[in-house]
């Protein structure tokens, strides 16, 4: 075999700290390697034809690229790498930036590194044999999990792309937080009539199947087939009759029942449809307020309804949707801002959220656009916001930034003046943070034109006097405490994951972090994929971010997902289980460790044989490891190919001893 | 309570002499409870604010001396104070002697080694978490129905939280819910963990009559009788002061500064005298002879819908 061997510079990035030549050199005396050379960038237009020039010139039978991580060029050499001629798989690489040139100044000890980690990618190489994908079809369906604005702009982009569309929303409307926010910023204006349009859009549109009051269950398959089970929650009405005349909600005599939609500063009736836009326009019972579930008495709804909808019998039911992508566009809730004892953690009334809030100020919500504070129903005249609350705070464990909570205080400044002329508006903050377009401009708005007192420092304490809520802080620019007797006090709880978002990511096999947000495949460059095929992400689930970028990535998502579906076939990874039939002595031990159900049994010649199904597997190796016989083996990630890599770092070893 | 409460006891300097009546109710209220205290021999000051500000290795083996002295007496298992400031200074002592390089420093000064095996609690602590406010209910003969309390902790019986291990810090209850099982009212009081100005009345007098003044203020808005405190100094600065205070605030607050041990042993059935209510400055005897009545008329009014409803 004749193996090339290419060490890359990466400008400064490796040669900077691992002596690049001296590596090349010392490949050159490695069994198998015929060539070898160092190279600026070898990712690069010339660093990529100066492989293919070799492969060619020299007749190589494969190429080892000594660079970064496979993560971020893997793919890239393997395309040049079969430009030159050569099957993709007779190509390795060898990780001596993230893995040597990044991590260690010793320049000596990090060039013997690389030299190792050179050595044992040739060694595996030499191991390596072609690989074939197979095509398979794909299912250009798309699901789209969470109806908030990021999930419906995608789902509209996907379905006027001419793509079938499921869209999947938890509660019983589409419309996420947007459809709870009164004005938007920078141009303050009506939320509901430009998110309106768009809900109805989708009610409307011939490819969307829209399945409200629904959560996913379970997800099998790969890009291009996924089964993803769906459960539709009871909502014991049937929503193919009931047409939303909301005569049940008039009838309903359980009035104070719990008011999700209006983040619990109003109350709802039992049998209720959100709010007047919702999409779909159904009423749903919630179980917990309703005097027929509780009582087995009532029972008025199903007397009073034209349509005969109402079925307190009615139970979860389980579908199966047949997909070949998804978008995760699960959205965020408010963190849980009770940890915060020195704000009273839920004892004063008059302490409420930015969510809530926005709710007291549409014209639609539970106080009819009038603010009014919760403890006697008065109009505040002076309103302390304070920022920062769950967001760049270590000592609750949330170290970052939400990003729109500044926005959204300037705009609820700006409107607070507007609703109440004489009222007086004190925003207590760390730094503003405004980047974007007309965005600083706003919040200057709402200190210049509309008079808010912006007060640089945090609040220590909140507490109830004489009626009014003492708000003590401190102002760092004059270098004072400052107290402020205020009539309602509005705190700008910062974002997490949304509920749930840990488990939904567990079964979509993509990763998260701690605030329960889904991570990007790359920070930069891949920041709508994750690193599960066919997989995409849109809007706050992603991370926070506000309406024009959320509406963006839901766009984007739409995009990648168009583009996947562009092709009628995909090509497998043939890295993937494969079973020696001589070996295997039919004990389907492979089966049962197997999370995907991958391996099934077969019979041949009489005698009982495991069989890989190639569509199914992952490529994870658990079977591999299991087999006492070595008979199923990781294509790529052979005993052998890994056994030749030991074998040449001890050889390494036993040199230097 | 199947097992006998014997706990290891350091009265600290101040109630040998401004909190005498603190310690005294201390003492007959742990005995009337079943708990007992067996004082630790030999005990020495803590150290208090001076040492602590001046040298660490120095505040931790005045407290450690303390530690090491409790350890070594039988079958205790814990070591009480009642004074908040002690009790910071021994449990700061043994957690920063959980580490045994610190731990080497100090015991280098001390006579035999502190072990670290018992935990310091308050007399709150103890009385709230071994006998507990359902335990105490029955036991109280005399209800103190009708007298509403401002719950005042003071900013260090609960902080920092991760070292006093008691409570909410921000809204501690225990206090509210021992007084309520003695048929007082709690009300409502913010400030419960406030500072009042703790020694600053030496050195800047107009600090604390600021502090303690919002105290003051905010207790009576809240509709208190008296606050009821466990600090020595918070109770000084709250009752010694308060002439003082309402010269300088232009207020007229004449509010009884009790401590909660002494409202526990007159509920218990002691006398006055007992729980050393004579050594408070702002006397508390009309507010505390004026509670039969109180409680009446409360029995009245809550009986009024009550009949109202049975008449239609
Ligand atoms: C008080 C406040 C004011 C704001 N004001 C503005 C503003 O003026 N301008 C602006 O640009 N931005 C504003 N924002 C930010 C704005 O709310 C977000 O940018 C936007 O809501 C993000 O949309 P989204 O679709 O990503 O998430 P969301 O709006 O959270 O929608 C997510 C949807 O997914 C559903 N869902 C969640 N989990 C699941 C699941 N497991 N299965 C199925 N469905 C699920 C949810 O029910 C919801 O319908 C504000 C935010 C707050 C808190
Ligand atoms: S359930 Fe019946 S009454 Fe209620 S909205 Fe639907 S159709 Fe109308
Ligand atoms: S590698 Fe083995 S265990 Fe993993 S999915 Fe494939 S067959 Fe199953």
């Amino acid at each position: 075999m004749k193996i090339g061997v290419f060490v890359c510079h990466c400008g400064s990035n490796i040669a900077g700290t691992v002596d690049v030549v001296q590596v090349a050199e010392a490949a050159k005396s490695m069994p198998e390697v015929a060539f070898a050379k160092d190279t600026m960038y070898a990712c690069s237009e010339p660093g990529q034809q100066g492989i293919i020039d070799a492969i060619k010139e020299m007749g190589l039978d494969g190429a080892v690229v000594a660079s970064c991580t496979p993560r971020m060029h893997g793919s890239t050499f393997m395309r040049t790498v079969a430009r030159a001629g050569l099957n993709p798989y007779m190509f390795e690489m060898a990780n001596i930036r993230e893995h040597v040139s990044w991590i260690g100044k010793d320049k000596v000890a990090n060039t013997r590194k690389a030299i190792d980690l050179v050595r044992m990618a040739v060694a595996k190489l030499a191991q390596n044999k072609p690989l074939y994908s197979q095509s398979f079809s794909i299912n250009k369906r798309v699901m789209i999990i969470g109806g908030g604005v990021a999930g419906i702009q995608a789902a509209l982009d996907c379905a006027d792309g001419g793509l079938q569309v499921v869209l999947v929303e938890k509660t019983t409307t589409i419309g996420g937080k947007m459809a709870k926010l009164d004005k938007t910023f920078p141009t303050v204006d009506c939320s509901s009539c430009i998110l309106g349009p768009r809900m109805v859009d989708v009610a409307q549109h011939p490819n969307i199947t829209l399945h409200a009051s629904a959560e996913v269950d379970e997800v099998f398959g790969y890009v291009g087939n996924y089964q993803v089970e769906v459960r539709k929650k009871a909502t014991y009405v049937n929503w193919k009759t009931c047409t939303g005349c909301g005569a049940c909600m008039e009838k309903c005599p359980s009035k104070k029942s719990k008011d999700p939609f209006n983040e619990l500063i109003g109350t709802t009736t039992a049998i209720n449809i959100p709010f007047p836009q919702a999409i779909p326009k159904r009423a749903s019972i919630d179980r917990d307020s309703c005097i027929k579930f509780k009582t087995g008495k009532c029972g008025i709804c199903a007397k009073v309804c034209p349509t005969k909808a109402i079925d307190y019998d009615q139970q979860d039911e389980m579908i199966t949707e047949e997909v070949g992508a998804i978008i995760a566009a699960t959205g965020f809730d408010l963190m849980d801002w009770h940890v915060y004892g020195q704000y009273g953690a839920g004892r004063y009334p008059d302490v409420i959220t930015s969510l809530q809030y926005e709710r007291m100020l549409s014209a639609s919500g539970p106080t009819g656009g009038h603010i009014k504070r919760p403890s006697d129903k008065k109009e505040p005249k002076t309103i302390v916001f304070i920022q920062c609350v769950g967001s760049r705070d270590k000592s609750v464990g949330r170290p970052y930034c939400t990003g729109f909570c500044c926005m959204y205080t300037a705009k609820q400044a700006i409107l607070t003046k507007d609703h109440i002329p004489d009222s007086e508006s004190y925003v207590f903050y760390m730094d503003i943070r405004a980047p974007g377009k007309m965005y600083d401009e706003f919040t200057r708005r709402a200190m210049e034109e509309y008079g808010a007192k912006y007060i640089r420092g945090r609040v220590s304490m909140v507490y109830p006097q004489d009626g009014k809520m003492i708000v003590r802080g401190v102002d760092t620019l004059a270098g004072a405490q400052v107290e402020v007797e205020a009539d309602l006090v509005v705190l700008a709880v910062g974002a997490e994951g949304a509920a749930g978002s840990a488990q939904l990511a567990e079964k979509l096999r993509i990763s998260y972090d701690s605030y329960g947000f889904f991570m990007e495949g790359h920070p930069k460059l891949k920041p709508v994929e994750t690193n599960t095929a066919g997989v995409y992400l849109a809007g706050c689930a992603q991370g926070p971010k506000d309406i024009p970028s959320s509406v963006a990535q839901g766009s984007a998502a739409a995009a990648k997902v168009l583009s996947l579906f562009s092709k009628d076939q995909l090509q497998s990874d043939p890295q993937v289980s494969k079973v020696d039939l001589k070996r295997c002595v039919g004990c389907m031990k492979c089966a049962i460790t197997c999370p995907f159900g991958a391996i099934k049994e077969t019979e041949v010649r009489g005698e009982i044989k495991a069989q890989v199904i190639e569509t199914i597997c992952q490529g994870c190796g658990i079977c591999t490891s299991t087999c006492r016989q070595g008979a199923i083996q990781l294509q790529n990630f052979t005993d052998n190919q890994i056994l030749a890599e030991v074998n040449a770092l001890l050889s390494s070893e036993t040199e230097e001893a | 309570m199947s097992q006998k409460l014997r706990y290891a006891y350091y009265p600290g300097c101040s109630g040998q002499g401004t909190s005498k009546e603190y310690e005294q109710s201390t003492r007959a209220v742990c005995e009337a409870l079943g708990m007992e205290l067996v004082d630790i021999p030999d005990w020495s000051c803590c150290g208090s604010s001076p040492a602590h500000t001046v040298d660490h290795r120095l505040s931790s083996a005045l407290s450690g001396r303390n530690l090491a002295l409790a350890e070594r007496l039988e079958g205790v298992s814990a070591i009480l104070t009642p004074c908040p400031s002690c009790l910071t200074n021994l449990k700061v002592s043994a957690h920063k002697m959980k580490d045994p390089e610190f731990a080497a420093e100090v015991n280098a000064l001390l006579d035999f080694p502190v072990r670290n095996t018992l935990p310091v609690k308050s007399i709150l602590q103890a009385i709230y978490e071994d006998v507990g406010p359902d335990a105490l209910r029955p036991k109280a003969v005399r209800l103190l129905t009708g007298l509403k309390l401002a719950p005042y902790y003071g900013c260090i019986m609960n902080r920092p939280p991760h070292i006093m291990e008691f409570d909410d810090h921000e809204n501690p209850i225990a206090m509210d819910q021992l007084m309520e099982a003695i048929g007082a009212e709690a009300v409502t009081f913010p400030l419960k963990v406030e500072c009042c100005g703790a020694s600053f009345g030496v050195a800047r007098r107009d600090i604390v009559q600021k502090l303690s003044g919002k105290l003051l203020d905010t207790a009576a808005s809240n509709g208190a009788d008296a606050v009821v405190t466990a600090c020595p100094l918070c109770q000084m600065n709250l009752d010694l002061r308060q002439d003082q205070i309402n010269v300088a605030n232009n207020t007229s607050h004449n509010m009884p500064v009790f401590y909660y041990t002494q409202l526990i042993g007159l509920a218990l059935g002691m006398t006055p005298s007992q729980v050393g209510l004579e050594k408070l400055e702002v006397s508390p005897m009309a507010l505390l002879e004026s509670l039969p009545a109180r409680a009446e008329a409360q029995a009245q009014a809550a009986k009024k819908p009550a009949s109202k409803g049975a008449q239609s």
